[in-house]
């Protein structure tokens, strides 16, 4: 029998049991990237865009208003005293939930989570309830000279507020699913609970707490409602970047608005720059498999 | 070192999970804790550890009362079914973790430590393997690797919690022999717990049997293998075959007949009769055996295995034969057991 008997057949070809057509491949890929054109890049380049309107140099001088120079410290220095207030926090109440048993361990994780539940309005508000005029503390505040409201202390505890379940929820299932065979390891080995805590546990979740409070900062520069209730907008005092955007936006100094919006789109680009980067150093050694 | 456990109980939440467990484990011995999951062997362990605290009864470690001391303070070492090696340093960092972290007067240098890292690499067979983590060894190797850890501290006591547990069959025979011949190099008291008695008869001086939070029985392996004290350790410890008899005037009988076997116990009650497959003759015809019906027969490796109804289908035994012996072509076979127990019903 020659070989010319056999018909002539397109040549079959085998494909892995978890790969889609190449069709099918380009289309959710085209999906996938219109979308993020659309939702993403589009209204960040937007921003930028419409900061350079007038050139740069009606940018740069619209941030150099003592004003804008005084929302950018502010916000900064809200995130330096909020993040690593909510760090230590985050890593206690995960450490606690994640390798002990106690009564209301269900009631501490719902209220780790309140803040996600409830809108920032509501929490500035609650601010206001507590330190306002007529209010509980009002009288200690008065004699003790302490003004929370309407000024930087009132702004860093709603951030606090608002931002306290990051760090915590990034650990809480990580710990869990680790579990506590480690930590009873170096303990066995007569390590003290501070040894074990730096030298077995937080390099175990170094990962998920860098996340964890890259996020907290995000949010911390971010926040919007909570803020905008307690800080009274003065300016020059307790108005942060996002408040500033919103009070340029309305004075129809757009140039100015967008200028300020996009530094704040920019210290969020330079954080996630900075996540890729600590994990392109230091990823290598998290499973261990080279360097030595 | 010696170590008394007196009259240990521990509670979680309403049940008891330990309840007056006493043992009394000498210097250099290597002891089994052997028992189904839920015994409490896992518990008794952590116990001695000082990870768990008893509600009652206390640990003496010689003539110490550890009962009260932290997990630190008893210097013990501790072995864990899932090895706990730490992933981010390497083995000889992992090693060196207990010398590292003692207090700076007492502690040894970096160079020192490492030396004692590599010497004890070498007792555990892995030379040369210092820089390597755990995530690139294999079960086997963390397994050795976590034992070197703990043998590092010099501990007083050495405590395995189902060490070859998450190890396949191969692994396991090779790393018990090599853990008995550890033992019998460093000396030291050793208590590891486990649920594979071929692992417990195999490695350990003396077993302890464990069964709803209490001790059965304590003995070697002879001891607990041959003079099994409870109907518990016997159908737990190997193969074993049981049928319900009664006691009249120290005969044996099943139903209506006797079984031609007489006990010292003149107690006329009910009773559970207890014979190994193995261990039996067969005969051509009896008055006063066991007889029965042939229901299936199997081969198993070297022998056949006979599944018999002796006076009706509710009572069933299974005995061994040599897989050519001509009874295995019968429909009904009678035998006598040649060592067995029957464990009186106290009414």
């Amino acid at each position: 029998m020659s070989s010319k008997s056999v018909p002539p057949t397109a040549p079959i070809v085998f494909r892995d049991a978890t790969s889609e057509s190449p069709l099918l491949k380009a289309g959710l890929i085209a999906v996938a990237a219109v979308f993020l054109a659309l939702v993403l890049f589009l209204p960040l380049a937007a921003v930028f865009s419409e900061a350079l309107r007038r050139g740069p140099t009606a940018a740069l001088a619209a941030l150099s208003e003592a004003d804008a120079l005084a929302a950018i410290r502010l916000t900064v220095t809200v995130a330096l005293i909020s993040v690593p207030l909510n760090l230590v926090f985050g890593v206690s109440a995960a450490w606690a939930i994640a390798k002990f048993d106690f009564k209301g361990k269900t009631f501490l994780i719902t209220l780790i989570d309140l803040p996600f539940s409830v809108s920032p309005v509501i929490a500035g508000l609650v601010y206001i309830l507590l330190f306002g005029t007529g209010s509980l503390f009002a009288p200690y505040m008065q004699s003790a000279g302490v003004q929370i409201l309407f000024a930087v202390p009132g702004v860093v505890l709603a951030t606090i507020f608002v931002t306290f379940p990051f760090v915590a929820r990034e650990l809480i299932p990580l710990m869990q699913d680790q579990g506590t065979g480690d930590e009873e390891a170096a303990l066995s080995l007569g390590a003290s609970g501070w040894q074990t805590f730096r030298l077995v546990t937080l390099p175990n979740i170094k990962w998920g707490l860098l996340y964890g409070v890259l996020l907290c900062n995000a949010r911390a520069m971010g926040e919007f409602g909570a803020v905008s209730v307690v800080s009274g907008r003065l300016r020059g005092e307790t108005v942060t970047m996002p408040l500033q955007v919103e009070i340029l936006y309305n004075e129809y100094n757009f140039v100015a608005a967008f200028a300020v919006a996009s530094v704040l789109a920019l210290l969020a680009l330079l954080t996630l720059g900075l996540k890729a980067l600590l994990e392109q150093v230091y990823g290598r050694n998290h499973t261990g498999s080279s360097k030595h | 070192m010696n170590l008394h456990i007196r009259g240990i109980r521990k509670d979680f939440d309403r049940f008891a999970a330990l309840d007056g467990v006493s043992l009394d484990i000498a210097s250099g011995e290597l002891i089994a804790l052997l028992g189904p999951s839920g015994s409490g062997k896992t518990t008794l362990l952590r116990l001695i550890a000082g990870l768990d605290f008893p509600t009652d009864g206390s640990v003496f470690f010689g003539e110490e009362d550890a009962s009260r001391k932290s997990v630190q303070e008893r210097n013990i070492g501790f072995v864990f079914q899932h090895y706990a090696l730490f992933r981010h340093m390497t083995v000889a960092e992992n090693i060196g973790f207990g010398l590292k972290v003692r207090p700076s007067r007492e502690r040894l240098s970096r160079t020192e430590i490492r030396a004692r890292a590599k010497k004890l690499l070498e007792l555990v067979q892995l030379p040369g393997l210092e820089n390597r983590y755990p995530a690139q060894l294999s079960g086997g190797q963390r397994q050795r690797v976590a034992l070197a850890r703990a043998l590092a501290v010099e501990p007083r006591i050495l405590l395995l919690d189902e060490p070859f547990g998450a190890l396949d069959a191969q692994v396991r025979r090779d790393l018990r022999r090599w853990l008995r011949d550890i033992h019998d190099t460093t000396g030291h008291t050793s208590v590891f717990v486990t649920h594979d008695q071929e692992e417990a008869l195999e490695l350990a001086d003396r077993l302890v049997v464990m069964n709803k939070g209490r001790i059965e029985q304590i003995g070697t392996a002879d001891e607990i293998y041959d003079e099994p004290v409870s109907p518990f350790v016997y159908s737990f410890i190997g193969e074993s075959s049981q049928l319900p008899v009664r006691i009249v005037n120290g005969e044996i009988w099943l139903e209506d007949r006797t079984i031609g076997l007489r006990t010292h116990d003149q107690s006329n009650s009910e009773g559970a009769f207890y014979f190994r497959p193995h261990d039996v003759d067969i005969l051509d015809g009896c008055g006063g055996c066991l007889a029965g019906t042939v229901l299936s027969s199997r081969r198993v490796a070297g022998t056949r295995r006979v599944e018999l109804a002796i006076g009706g289908p509710q009572h069933r035994v299974e005995i061994d034969l040599p897989a050519d012996h001509p009874a295995a072509t019968r429909s009904r076979i009678a035998f006598r057991p040649k060592h067995w127990k029957v464990f009186a019903e106290r009414s």
